[in-house]
């Protein structure tokens, strides 16, 4: 009973991590139809300035508290000045070109990004698990969690219905999902697609930096860590449906369920079994769970 | 790829640097037998891409060839470094047939995420696997190469002749491949493959057999490499060894049967001295010359990897 | 006898839309079928559930006697049902030469027992050159499909659906974006080319004169029905089909100022 309640919860923590990265992956696909490989290189960037950043905090003796408030300042920074800076200085280079070279174009940029940062960074591990134990811990029946990972379901929670409350109810989100549906259309309607693109990219990056932000202190913070959440971050994206973030959402907690409950019971199958699940969702539903209509081509 | 004159140029070289082999410096060698191995991944990517399909993952079949001629010398203990080759192209080709009964539904960014997945799948498999070695992998030592002794400049003589051999074999097969009725389905599933369901033919079935193809020549290469090397590790199957085959491949082009291995061999010689002088920025490199190719290389140069109608049905 | 193309009660819908409604034919062997009506009445829809394309709400479709509803276009091709594109659907990349190899090379690998026989096999080499000549391509033939004018492109297109060795082709708008002496003489050469092997023909057309002059059997479509079916005299006389399909409105009734 205690193992079932453990991976429930487990699962539900790992889920909102992982929706928090695939939001902003399916959104830039959704938008723009790239799919950014660089997305597990915006997360580590993310973790490791948010590393950075608390670390040094912490380590200058200032209240612990404000930790928390400079691990979203990092993920904040990050998506402010990187992801317009990919976007603006690469990307729109390459809009209209072929979906397979975009996907090139970012597959280029996760391999500068990842040396970039072991350059500035250097190829050691950091450690920043002060916030994560600051809180205390929280009963559940007879386990035992941190409130930390309870502040990471509430930050996944809110994310997801800011962003559908955006989408639905702001003019900007009326912007993106005409342009979602069309960009010719939209731009000859006078939308500026260049604007939402670059709107969205920095979004996007910026949830990919929260993400790791608030990983960091769960973790030790490595090069390399930005492959494996491009593979996982992928399997949620194509469960949920590539472009919705309400697939994002159930593909998270899918994936989410299945990574706990092989951690817990055969932990060497972890990502097969997610592929697993993943390629039988595609069995059926070859788009993934949420996708929209398809015009008629011929 | 045109074979015929270019192919007996090249069979000359070969022949030349087999010949010369004596006299070249070990590293130079080393260098040209890797590349020839690399270079047939690359030519079996390069057949991928002519399907209008792109790999990010060709690494696991480039480690399945490794690790199967490494298993082949510790644990069956074979002697003979000739069928290791054989046994890795073949298990290779073994893994492309099942795994390829999903991938091949797939195209564009679908398929090059899946095979970048599979490929980092079989990493996470072989780096938990203390039987393999776990990070630090094991060595590959055969007694023979053929009949000559492996141990010795002799032996590193025959390894080259065996590269050189494997990829003669390799690129002669693919090129009668793609002229004959069922490699011309290549480009046409890469350019319409609405068009070739509607004439009767399966475009996944196409594309599996692509992918077997692929795989089997990464598999010698990989292989190959582990002779060569001497060990394998993980790091074959690692996404930056995959997305080194594709930078080759993108350099290179359909052009000239040589290309990718020329490309193959301008690649390693840069990444010794990258290693040597600056070892953090060889991704930088490599991901900055590809984006420049990407952005600055004619329009031609992508007709490789354009893509049209898909039946929805 | 046994029509060669049947269809029952063929229906199509895409939530509140009705593409097609009911539509039954028989279709004999060896006919022309002229297939006419407005844009998005159900012509296209129609050739897209006989070849598999579209799968039917409702309905049944059969080719010599046998049904073959739930067939993709890959077997329906196979069983000898062939078409033809609005838009025609060619290798880009390919010269014209090769895009007729490719099809010639398939059936070529479909008939021989042995893979490997096939693959030395000179005859679909042979076969289009014949077609080269037939479709009068020879200036073409070694130019890439993505440079030729849209009349050769709509003939390529054609020619790629012969090249399997179809019983039953459908063309859809194989004159339409091509220049007036253009469609005559696409039509003839089509039509002349299969002669010989008594292939069942429907095309779709909305050149009138086209109609006219090749089809011995009409089928006029509305709003995703079939309102006429038989010989032209009688279908272009028709009163609903002159109002809905060849666009003259009826006599002003007595009384009106006009």
């Amino acid at each position: 009973m205690a193992t079932i309640l453990a991976v429930l919860i487990d699962g539900i923590i790992y889920a909102s991590w992982l929706f928090v990265i695939a939001a902003g992956l399916t959104m830039i696909y959704g938008v723009m139809r790239i799919l950014n490989m660089a997305h597990g290189s915006l997360y580590a960037l993310g973790a490791y300035a948010a590393a950075s950043l608390a670390g040094t905090w912490l380590a200058r003796g200032y209240p612990p508290l404000g930790s928390y408030a400079m691990l979203v300042l990092a993920a904040i920074l990050v998506g402010l000045v990187v992801g317009p800076a990919i976007e603006r200085g690469l990307l729109r280079f390459t809009y209209g070109r072929d979906e397979v070279v975009l996907v090139l174009v970012t597959y280029a940029l996760f391999l500068i990004l990842e040396d970039l940062v072991k350059l500035v960074w250097g190829v050691e591990s950091y450690f920043v698990s002060e916030p994560y134990g600051l809180l205390g811990n929280v009963d559940i029946g007879p386990l035992s969690y941190p409130v930390y990972s309870g502040a990471l379901v509430l930050v996944a929670a809110a994310a997801g219905l800011g962003l559908h409350l955006a989408i639905r109810r702001t003019r900007y989100g009326k912007l993106l999902t005409a342009v979602i549906h069309d960009r010719e259309v939209s731009a000859a309607l006078g939308i500026d697609v260049n604007r939402v693109f670059l709107v969205t990219f920095t979004l996007g990056t910026m949830l990919a930096a929260v993400g790791g932000a608030l990983t960091a202190p769960t973790v030790s913070v490595v090069p390399g860590m930005g492959v494996e959440v491009i593979v996982l971050a992928f399997a949620v994206v194509v469960i949920g449906g590539l472009g919705s973030v309400g697939g994002a959402a159930l593909g998270a907690i899918i994936v989410g369920l299945v990574r706990s409950a092989s951690v817990h019971f055969l932990p060497e199958v972890e990502l097969f079994s997610i592929y697993l699940v993943m390629a039988l969702v595609l069995a059926f539903r070859p788009r993934g769970l949420f996708v929209a209509a398809e015009a008629r081509k011929i | 790829m045109k074979l015929a004159r270019r192919g007996l140029l090249f069979l000359a070289v070969a022949l030349v640097g087999l010949l010369a082999g004596p006299l070249l410096p070990k590293w130079v060698l080393f260098l040209a037998t890797v590349s020839l191995a690399k270079g047939l991944a690359v030519l079996g990517l390069l057949l991928l891409m002519r399907t209008g399909l792109v790999s990010f993952g060709q690494g696991l079949y480039f480690a399945i060839g490794g690790y199967a001629a490494g298993l082949a010398a510790d644990a069956l203990h074979w002697g003979d470094a000739v069928p290791m080759v054989l046994l890795g192209a073949v298990a290779a080709a073994a893994v492309a047939a099942v795994v390829g009964l999903l991938l091949a539904r797939y195209r564009t960014i679908f398929f090059a995420m899946l095979s970048l997945a599979f490929s980092m799948i079989f990493y996470g498999l072989l780096v938990k696997s203390s039987a393999l070695g776990s990070t630090d992998g094991f060595n590959v030592a055969p007694r023979t190469v053929g009949l000559v002794a492996a141990a010795g400049p002799r032996g590193q003589l025959a390894v080259f002749g065996l590269a050189a051999l494997a990829v003669i074999l390799g690129a002669f097969v693919l090129d009668r491949y793609l002229a004959s009725h069922l490699g011309r389905l290549a480009p046409a599933v890469r350019d319409n493959e609405l068009r070739v369901e509607y004439m009767g033919a399966s475009a996944r079935n196409v594309v599996h057999l692509n992918l077997v193809m692929a795989a089997a020549l990464a598999g010698a290469g990989g292989a190959v490499t582990a002779l060569a090397v001497g060990h394998i590790d993980p790091q074959m199957a690692y996404w930056t060894t995959s997305g080194e085959f594709v930078f080759v491949a993108i350099l290179s082009g359909t052009a000239s049967v040589a290309a990718p291995f020329l490309g193959s061999f301008l690649l390693e010689l840069l990444r010794t001295l990258a290693y040597e002088y600056a070892p953090n920025t060889w991704q930088v490199v490599v991901g900055g010359a590809m984006l420049a190719v990407i952005l600055f290389l004619p329009e031609g140069l992508w007709t490789l990897l354009r893509r049209r109608a898909r039946p929805s049905g | 006898m046994i029509p060669i193309l049947e269809t029952r009660g063929l229906t199509k819908t895409f939530g509140a839309v009705t593409a097609a409604s009911d539509l039954s034919v028989r279709v004999e062997e060896d006919t022309v079928v002229g297939l006419i009506g407005g844009n998005g009445a159900g012509k296209t829809t129609f050739i897209n559930l006989v070849t598999g394309y579209l799968k039917p709400t409702s309905g049944t479709i059969h080719y010599q006697g046998a049904e073959i509803t739930a067939l993709p276009p890959r077997q329906v091709t196979r069983r000898g049902i062939c078409r033809s594109f609005q838009i025609p659907q060619v290798f880009d990349s390919l010269t014209t030469w090769e895009n007729l190899l490719v099809g010639l090379g398939i059936v070529s690998l479909q008939r021989s027992a042995f893979v490997g026989s096939a693959l030395g096999d000179r005859a679909p080499e042979a076969a289009a050159g014949e077609m080269v000549e037939r479709f009068r391509l020879g200036e073409w033939r070694d130019a890439r499909a993505s440079v030729l004018p849209e009349g050769v492109r709509k003939l390529l297109d054609i020619a790629m659906a012969l090249a399997v060795k179809p019983r039953v082709l459908l063309l859809d708008e194989p004159t339409s974006g091509v220049s007036a002496e253009e469609k005559f003489a696409i039509m003839d050469l089509v039509l002349g080319a299969i002669r010989a092997d008594r292939v069942t023909v429907l095309f779709v057309e909305h050149d009138m004169d086209i109609v006219r002059r090749y089809a011995q059997r009409i089928l006029a479509f509305y709003d995703g029905r079939i309102i006429a079916d038989g010989a032209p005299a009688e279908v272009l006389a028709n009163a609903e089909v002159r109002r809905y399909v060849v666009g003259e409105s009826a006599p002003p009734a007595p009384g009106d100022p006009c």
